[in-house]
């Protein structure tokens, strides 16, 4: 058998599914009960599942890019573990979203362009191995993300919305492990030498401009905050600078004084890092439409 | 054989040494004629093996004889290591994966930092001695984090506390 590209052996007719990501998984929410209260509005069930769903694929995407490029084998293993629990959630999430619009999680993930994704800047910026940072910066990003979603999650325990609660109650014990293990590699690089110090604060640097944004509601987290659905994020603000101080504090470090930069994620306002992101994330199912493995 | 009977035998994918029983997270079995309908739970979010449980369930009862066969999945409550049976942690130990310790509910209130790895007594499952060292809080499949032991140098996997 021959084929032009690696690729043309997937969407052959074979019997096996194939280990490869996409399509002919399960649906991510098989067999969970999935009704939605009738004083929920549907729309904006959806829209809010894509926002965090988003932010959660978009940075397991990230991670991902550190694998066989971390400093140390376990770190890859371990980056992959932290994206690999993201992703599950994004699953879940994207799958909600995309039951409610009449799509798929699939469809969501590879057809959408980067107008049409909700995740906040923090998700999407290079933050290394590219060009953008290092992995110094990449535990900055880890720890102001997962201490900001591990916040959030622990809130949206309460929810009106059933499924909602329960990915947010399994989404925190995941990310305590995540938010822990960023916040000890701050403190081991923060403490090890001048140099990965100079390197830690530099990093820190580069993160801190996108974190006003998390705090900053979009209108249809208030709609659904006020219906108990949503958190809204302005309530996290004291609980998550009250982790970084401490982390900060041990670490012996201080806040960055940088400016903010303007944020629009959650409106499909993207920095110039999310189209090279996206594009690798969707090459082959784009490439391939209806590529079945 | 009772369909719980053959629904508790299923073995888990990642961690064959348990049958998802051991694993707890079967979570219900009913049984009303030739129909059955299992619930079980993922135990993490990501956990790539929650397929193959359903399919491995699906395939195991239509044997038994089985004719219909629904497999439904619940998220709540979230599945935790203290759920494995006794006999579970046993035979983790007997397969020299450490076997995690008993976490009980969470206290409420915002969830506390760690900022370093925490000093939890792990024995070496090979030699039993309690001289061991974290390596990395994430091991081979999202639930195990990678150990070793002080004493006969060994590394080893624990299934780690969630
Ligand atoms: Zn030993």
């Amino acid at each position: 058998m021959s084929f032009d590209n690696a690729y043309e052996s997937l969407v052959e007719g074979h019997e096996e599914k194939h280990w490869a990501f996409g399509t002919g998984f399960t649906h991510a929410l098989s067999g969970v009960d999935r009704a939605i209260s009738s004083t929920v509005d549907r729309d904006d069930l959806a829209a809010y599942c894509l926002m965090l769903g988003d932010d959660a694929l978009v940075y397991a995407q990230r991670l991902a890019e550190w694998c066989a490029k971390a400093p140390e084998l376990e770190e890859d293993v371990a980056l992959a573990n932290i994206a690999l629990d993201l992703l599950g959630q994004a699953r879940m999430l994207l799958s909600r979203a995309g039951e409610i619009q009449g799509t798929d999680e699939d469809a969501l993930a590879y057809l959408r362009d980067s107008s049409e994704f909700r995740n906040v800047h923090l998700a999407e910026i290079d933050c290394g191995p590219g060009p953008g940072g290092d992995f110094a910066t990449t535990m900055a990003r880890l720890l102001v993300f997962s201490a900001w979603r591990l916040a959030l999650l622990h809130r949206l325990t309460g929810s009106a919305d059933p499924v909602l609660a329960a990915v947010a109650a399994k989404g925190v014990k995941e990310l305590t492990y995540h938010r822990d293990h960023a916040a000890q590699w701050v403190l081991r690089l923060a403490g090890g030498t001048d140099y990965s110090r100079e390197r830690m604060v530099a990093g820190l640097a580069v993160v801190w401009p996108h974190l006003d944004e998390l705090f900053t509601a979009h209108p249809i987290e208030h709609r659904l905050a006020e219906a108990g659905v949503a958190v809204d994020p302005a309530e996290l603000r004291s609980e998550v600078d009250s982790v970084l101080d401490t982390v900060l504090g041990a670490a012996g470090l201080t806040r960055p004084d940088v400016a903010s930069v303007p944020g629009g994620g959650r409106g499909g306002v993207h920095t110039e890092a999310m189209a090279p992101l996206l594009a690798e994330m969707q090459v082959v199912a784009r490439a391939l439409p209806g590529g079945v493995w | 054989m009772s369909a719980r009977q053959v629904a508790e035998q299923v073995l888990d994918p990642e961690l064959p040494v348990l049958t998802l029983a051991d694993l707890g997270v079967l979570r219900e079995v009913s049984e009303v004629g030739d129909r059955v309908v299992v619930t079980i739970t993922p135990t993490y979010s990501g956990c790539p093996a929650l397929d193959e449980m359903r399919s491995d369930l699906h395939e195991k009862l239509t044997e038994a004889g089985y004719r219909d066969v629904e497999i439904r999945t619940v998220l709540h409550p979230a599945w935790t290591t203290d759920w494995i049976s006794d006999d579970g942690l046993r035979k983790l130990t007997e397969h020299g994966i450490a076997p995690p310790s008993r976490i009980g509910p969470r206290a409420v209130g915002p969830i506390p930092l760690t900022l370093e790895p925490p000093k939890r007594r792990v024995s070496c499952p090979h030699c039993g001695s309690a001289r061991t060292t974290e390596l990395s809080r994430f091991g081979s499949t999202a639930c195990k984090a990678l150990r070793r032991c002080e004493d006969c140098r060994e590394p080893f996997e624990q299934i780690k506390e969630i």
